[in-house]
């Protein structure tokens, strides 16, 4: 397996627009880095100028330390997932694992064993000559990840390749795409929108927008010590709630914004007045939203184990001092 | 209120075909009497016997193939390479070119008719098969490679970049993957070129001089004798042009309205 950099990277496109607006990312031997972002951001873009299927205007990318900017995908050597899966519709499943063997010119013992080998780790023995038509979603998802699989690339690119599944379908390959990325010590990006598959599945966790890397940190960073407003509010489930420092009488410098994550926040003697606006049962705990009696009545979100205040309470809200995160007028961390 | 429309069409449509299969096996007296239905209890096959024995019929059949085959068989693999390289790969101008392209095959046949004539003829090839296929070939391409690359824009890309990814080279994508996905739009739009050439009149009349080349409906235009027509051979000449165009479409129909709506497979 290998390490994959990108220098300075820049992809603009005919109409000015700049999908890619200058990336630096480094990913080590082994690490699961996962690119997020919301929809348009750029992920998927910069994926496939690893891959080499769209050229970057500006900057490097290097695989191993060697320059392979000007390379064309087929001379690579690595593995993509399509969010689509992208199997050959008029192929069997083997064929489709095969394929990039077949085009690598191995003999058929070769192929064979490495075919198998590759159904063996995802079940796919008894699918081996059926259709890509023929396959439930989760079962072409399977296939496509074999067929990344019996390359035995220098890396592997996965774009968004559990959005196509059902939830509970979703977990259970989440935790597959782990299991291998471990027993291979495989080098990947894998990018998504979803929050929560970038904080559980990723060593480290690149946060992009409008083309620019937000962030680069491991989950634990992204989610305690958020660099910005942006970064803030996209990771975590309910978002951060972000307010006036001063309406909040919190002490900061003027036009200072407090985040406040819900579960850090909680309901009870003292605090903020406030009054419940609506519930969100979730089983293991309730989102509470409530209007704040502050300037404007903004809303706040409250994360509650217990059995929560009913609609139209009043109530008062208090939150750790030590957990709140401070974010200059500039939309940066401040404290 | 739309059926009624549908099966008005359809009789405007079919009546002259019903007409033609009906006249075609009407003894020469009856076709003209007024009276068709009474003649069909004469119906024979005698205008079919003398299409063939008397006429030759086949000679005209055996022209029409080839230089429809041949056309189809050039043009296709030129069509589909010029239609992959516009639909996919970046080119300046593409849209200019497939305008272009479009504004080519709707030039009135009858204003080339007089240079290409001069051009074949210089050329010794007045009067041979490649005198029709090439300018066919000329003719087809551009409705061609208009469709199929309409139908390579709507292939899922990402089968193409799986492929390449997968260390196929461009060329060997377009055999082993787009080809075989683009199986509908390709056998479709064959079997359009086949049927332009399979009908087309006014080149086939014009660059041959004599039986040996004739097309079929050069031949049958030519029945005509010069103080008479005999309607009934006519007639049945045009029923055996008409039927293999039937049968054709009738069995790839689905696809034929599948490559020209859609494009789309899905796997």
């Amino acid at each position: 397996m290998s390490t994959i950099a990108v220098e300075s990277v820049e992809r603009i496109y005919s109409g000015r627009h700049a999908a890619v607006a200058g990336i630096d990312l480094d990913v080590a031997h082994a690490e699961l880095l996962v690119l997020v972002g919301p929809s348009g951001c750029g992920k998927s873009t910069l994926l496939r100028l690893i891959a080499g299927l769209d050229a970057p205007t500006a900057g490097r990318i290097l695989l191993d330390s060697i320059d392979v900017t000007n390379m064309p995908p087929q001379q690579r050597d690595l593995a993509m997932v399509f969010q689509t899966y992208a199997l050959y519709p008029h192929m069997t499943v083997r064929e489709n694992l095969a394929y990039s063997l077949r085009v690598r010119r191995f003999d058929r013992a070769a192929i064979d064993a490495r075919v198998r080998t590759a159904a063996d780790a995802l079940d796919l023995a008894m699918l081996l000559d059926r259709r890509p038509s023929q396959l439930s979603g989760g079962q072409r998802q399977r296939v496509a990840l074999g067929r990344a699989l019996v390359r035995e690339p220098k890396a592997f690119l996965l774009d968004e390749p559990l959005s196509n599944l059902d939830p509970s379908l979703r977990t259970q390959a989440r935790a597959e795409i782990l299991r291998l990325q471990r027993r291979l010590e495989a080098t990947m990006i894998y990018v998504t929108h979803d929050q929560e598959e970038a904080l559980t599945l990723g060593h480290r966790v690149a946060v992009m927008r409008e083309g620019r890397l937000e962030q680069l940190a491991t989950p634990m960073e992204l989610y305690e010590r958020p660099a910005n407003t942006f970064v803030a509010r996209f990771i975590g489930s309910p978002a951060m709630n972000l307010l006036p420092a001063a309406a909040l009488g919190i002490p900061a410098a003027p036009d200072t914004m407090a985040g406040i994550r819900p579960h850090d926040a909680v309901i009870g003697e003292d605090g903020v007045r406030a009054t419940v606006d609506v519930l969100e049962p979730r089983g293991h705990d309730t989102v509470v939203h409530v209007r704040l009696e502050c300037a404007g009545s903004p809303e706040f979100v409250i994360t509650v184990t217990e059995k929560a205040p009913p609609s139209g309470a009043l109530v008062r809200v208090s939150w750790r001092p030590d957990r709140v995160h401070l974010f200059g007028a500039d939309g940066r961390r401040s404290g | 209120m739309s059926r009624t429309l549908a099966a008005i069409l359809i009789a405007l449509l079919l009546g002259p075909i019903a007409w033609m299969l009906a006249a075609s096996v009407l003894p020469e007296n009856q076709i003209f009497s007024g009276a068709p239905v009474q003649g069909l209890l004469h119906a024979s096959f005698e205008h079919y016997r003398a299409l063939f024995d008397e006429r030759g019929f086949l000679l005209p059949i055996r022209n029409s193939l080839i230089v429809a085959g041949l056309t189809t068989i050039i043009a296709l693999p030129c069509a589909t390479l010029c239609a992959y390289a516009l639909a996919r790969l970046p080119m300046r101008g593409k849209g200019v070119f497939l305008a272009l392209l479009l504004a080519v095959s709707m030039f009135p046949q009858i204003s080339v008719v007089a240079p290409l004539f001069l051009v074949l003829r210089a050329t010794g090839l007045i009067d041979t098969y490649p005198g029709l296929v090439l300018p066919y070939v000329t003719f087809t391409m551009p409705l061609a490679v208009w469709l199929l690359t309409g139908f390579f824009r709507q292939l899922p890309r990402d089968l193409e970049d799986a492929a390449m990814v997968d260390g196929a080279s461009r060329l060997r994508v377009i055999r082993d993957v787009v080809l075989p996905v683009a199986a509908p739009g390709l056998a479709s739009t064959a079997i359009l070129m086949f049927l332009y050439c399979w009908n087309e009149f006014l080149f086939a009349l014009s660059f041959t001089f004599g039986p040996e080349h004739q097309t079929v409906p050069v031949a049958i235009a030519l029945f005509r004798g010069r103080y008479q027509i005999a309607w009934g051979e006519v007639l049945a000449g045009a029923a055996v042009a008409t039927l293999p165009v039937v049968i054709v479409v009738l069995a790839f129909q689905r696809r034929i309205v599948a490559g020209l709506t859609s494009g789309a497979m899905k796997g």
